[in-house]
């Protein structure tokens, strides 16, 4: 059971992702160059959060052309496990991997805070620790992270249950009012239809060591790591 | 024979994509003292320049450049003009 972390020119927060698999749960993690062409050894794909490639152009748009994405989209194409944190849902999103964009926050401003997510289901291996309806508050620090999508496509994803967090207030309202950056239907994290792909705009790997105050996050690492280490695969289309 | 072509590529939101820069400078035309101004978008210019066989092949060579990096069709729409670079090689 193998995890790697994909290192982009920019990325920066690879390590804190190494320290959460393999310093906290003691998994086989390795780091992955961007131009590597090789990750057959890999079982999850961990894209993380930073700024590959300054953000140039638009974030992640430079990025998903770096050789190592032919084999991520390979890899998610067999039905295994790609988790794209921050950045990474950038990536994810311009890879054609997960569908919309992420656009400028609705209010200009870098967010760095702790929000809370309402976790919209528990039967994924991403959220199968938390309970569906539950809420959970991640750290975000992001300056483009609204999602948007369009009509047609927001309601395909909502249909088929691919949201899988939202942004809400702390007793799990979901409004305006508690959407931090104006993401459309206050969406903060979607998977794939088959449920292998996941991109999220919130840091769960901050919210994993104890001494960080927070191990809200650590959820989504144990339940993937175990269903993963399961065997648990997705249909492959 | 190829020829160099000066491409000037114009990169926009799609109108139903929310642009709070575009606000945000709006807002500042406002407070400059321009309340005549409207609709306020920021886009994206880029230049470069593209050597093909011909005027068709650069703008179809332009249009995938534009669709695969450029633009984000999801939430960008694209155009470019192309002008035939004076004295280029045969």
């Amino acid at each position: 059971m193998k995890v790697g972390v994909v290192v982009f020119p920019g990325s920066n927060c690879d390590r804190d992702v190494v320290w959460v698999s393999s310093g906290l749960l003691g998994c086989q993690t390795r780091m992955v160059w961007h131009e590597e062409t090789d990750i057959s050894d890999i079982d999850v794909v961990v894209i993380p959060g930073g700024f590959s490639y300054g953000d140039y152009l638009r974030c992640g748009a430079i990025a998903r052309f770096s050789p190592v994405m032919r084999e991520v989209v390979k890899h998610a194409e067999q039905g295994k496990f790609v988790l794209g944190i921050c950045n990474g849902f950038q990536v994810l999103t311009e890879a054609g991997l997960l569908p919309g964009a992420l656009t400028r926050n609705r209010d200009l401003h870098f967010i760095c805070d702790r929000v809370p997510l309402k976790v919209e289901r528990s039967d994924l291996p991403w959220t199968c620790e938390y309970g569906a309806g539950g809420v959970i508050t991640l750290p975000v620090a992001h300056g483009e992270g609204r999602y948007y999508a369009d009509a047609e496509t927001l309601a395909e994803l909502e249909n088929n249950g691919q949201v899988l967090f939202r942004y809400c207030g702390p007793a799990g309202e979901v409004n305006e009012a508690n959407n931090c950056n104006g993401s459309l239907n206050n969406i903060a994290g979607i998977c794939n239809k088959q449920g292998n792909v996941l991109g999220m705009m919130p840091h769960p790997e901050r919210a994993s060591d104890p001494a960080l105050g927070n191990t809200d996050g650590i959820g989504l690492f144990k339940g993937l790591l175990a269903r993963v280490k399961a065997g648990e695969k997705v249909p492959v289309l | 024979m190829s020829q160099k072509f000066h491409a000037q590529i114009y990169v926009t939101l799609r109108p139903s994509v929310l642009d709070p820069a575009g606000v945000a400078v709006q807002s500042g035309l406002s407070h400059l003292g321009y309340e005549n101004v409207d609709q306020v978008r920021i886009g994206k210019y880029v230049e470069l320049t593209i050597t093909a066989a011909s005027e068709d092949e650069a703008k179809v060579s332009l249009d995938r450049i534009c669709d695969q990096l450029l633009a984000n069709p999801v939430i960008e729409n694209y155009r470019f003009e192309l002008k035939t670079v004076s004295g280029a090689g045969v």
